[in-house]
């Protein structure tokens, strides 16, 4: 394949999506005193975890049991405080050992 | 509000590590495919250098191996990655009044769900220095990442792999889970937005729906239902 095209077709790629995160934070200058479009806007970030974890999670590892124990696990982790960095080594750990007792079995 | 120590910049490299291990994990998996599609492993460093974005490349990246046109490449990116523009709109309510035009379009370039996930999670304004810091070890992850995963493939064991490739979700859980304890609110739109996600994958009918768009849908439908039945202002951590 041809170098320009690929230079192209990455500077293409890169660009696009450069402006979707551009043009809102550059053009959006004021702060939203709308009470409907502030509570949606504080509601978009949980809302937008919870749709890119859930169902991707079931599917983020080798087997679906190492993936609903690492799921369980960053559960009661983050439930009982632990912060990002522990809950996300907890959810890892868990897996790695389901995926060690799986390939024993 | 600059110098609060929740908001220096130590802070924010700290809240970065966790999404530079799963960066890494991910990215290291795209360096493995672009080589494995036979492309040059700098061509796979540039993409993660300019792009810093997963579900984008990797669609970028067929397009490329199919010979696409730019036309093509434009428009896919806009599908995959239309929810960067909904989260830079949330963020702009987040950032503190010092964010000039230049530090916007620096910070433009860092908006990931993880970075911009981590960053809405802070209590009050986010300061400059928090948000650079928190995103430089990402990048610095997510680059490293492809270039080890497309110079040397198969060095780290499948398992292990395997085991990183949740680091990222299991993020996600620790940002949600604290608020969720604290708002029946929080909670009734978080599984209004996972219940719609798992419906827009499964149902039929929606089969042709990107990743992408099913996330925007889910999320802004999920958001709207509870700025309808709960209209409580800018609630802090909602």
């Amino acid at each position: 394949m041809k170098l320009g095209y690929l230079l192209s077709s990455v500077a293409v790629m890169a660009l696009t999506t450069y402006l979707i995160r551009m043009l809102p934070l550059v053009l959006l200058r004021r702060k939203i005193t709308n009470p409907f479009l502030c509570s949606f806007l504080s509601y978009v970030p949980y809302a937008v975890l919870a749709a890119m974890t859930i169902p991707a999670i079931f599917s983020s590892t080798a087997s679906l049991p190492s993936a609903v124990g690492g799921f369980a696990a960053a559960l009661i982790a983050a439930y009982l405080g632990a912060s990002l960095m522990p809950v996300a080594l907890c959810a890892c750990g868990t897996v790695l050992g389901i995926e060690l007792i799986m390939q024993l079995i | 509000m600059e110098q609060a120590p929740q908001q220096s910049f130590q802070k924010g490299l700290k809240d970065g590590l966790p999404i530079c291990l799963g960066y890494f994990a991910v990215s290291f998996a795209f360096g493995i495919t672009v080589v494995g599609a036979g492309f040059p492993a700098w061509l796979a460093v540039l993409i993660s250098a300019t792009n810093l974005t997963s579900a984008g490349q990797l669609a970028g990246l067929t397009v490329i191996t199919a010979g696409g046109g730019f036309a093509e490449m434009a428009m896919t990116q806009l599908i995959i990655n239309l929810r960067y523009a909904l989260m830079s709109f949330s963020l702009t309510q987040k950032l503190s009044a010092r964010f000039g035009t230049i530090d916007r379009l620096l910070a433009s370039f860092v908006v990931t769900d993880e970075i911009f996930a981590v960053a809405s999670s802070q209590p009050g304004e986010i300061s400059r220095r928090y948000l650079f810091g928190l995103a430089i070890s990402p990048f610095g992850g997510w680059v490293l990442g492809t270039l080890v995963g497309a110079a040397a493939g198969a060095v780290l064991p499948e398992m292990v792999v395997s085991a990183l490739g949740i680091a990222i979700y299991g993020m996600f859980v620790a940002i949600v889970v604290p608020p969720i304890k604290k708002s029946r609110r929080v909670l009734a739109v978080v599984a209004i937005a996972a219940s719609a996600s798992c419906l827009l994958k499964w149902v039929p009918v929606f089969a042709g729906l990107s990743e992408g768009f099913r996330i925007i849908i889910s999320a802004a439908l999920a958001s709207l239902v509870g700025a309808a039945l709960w209209p409580a202002g800018t609630v802090e951590g909602a």
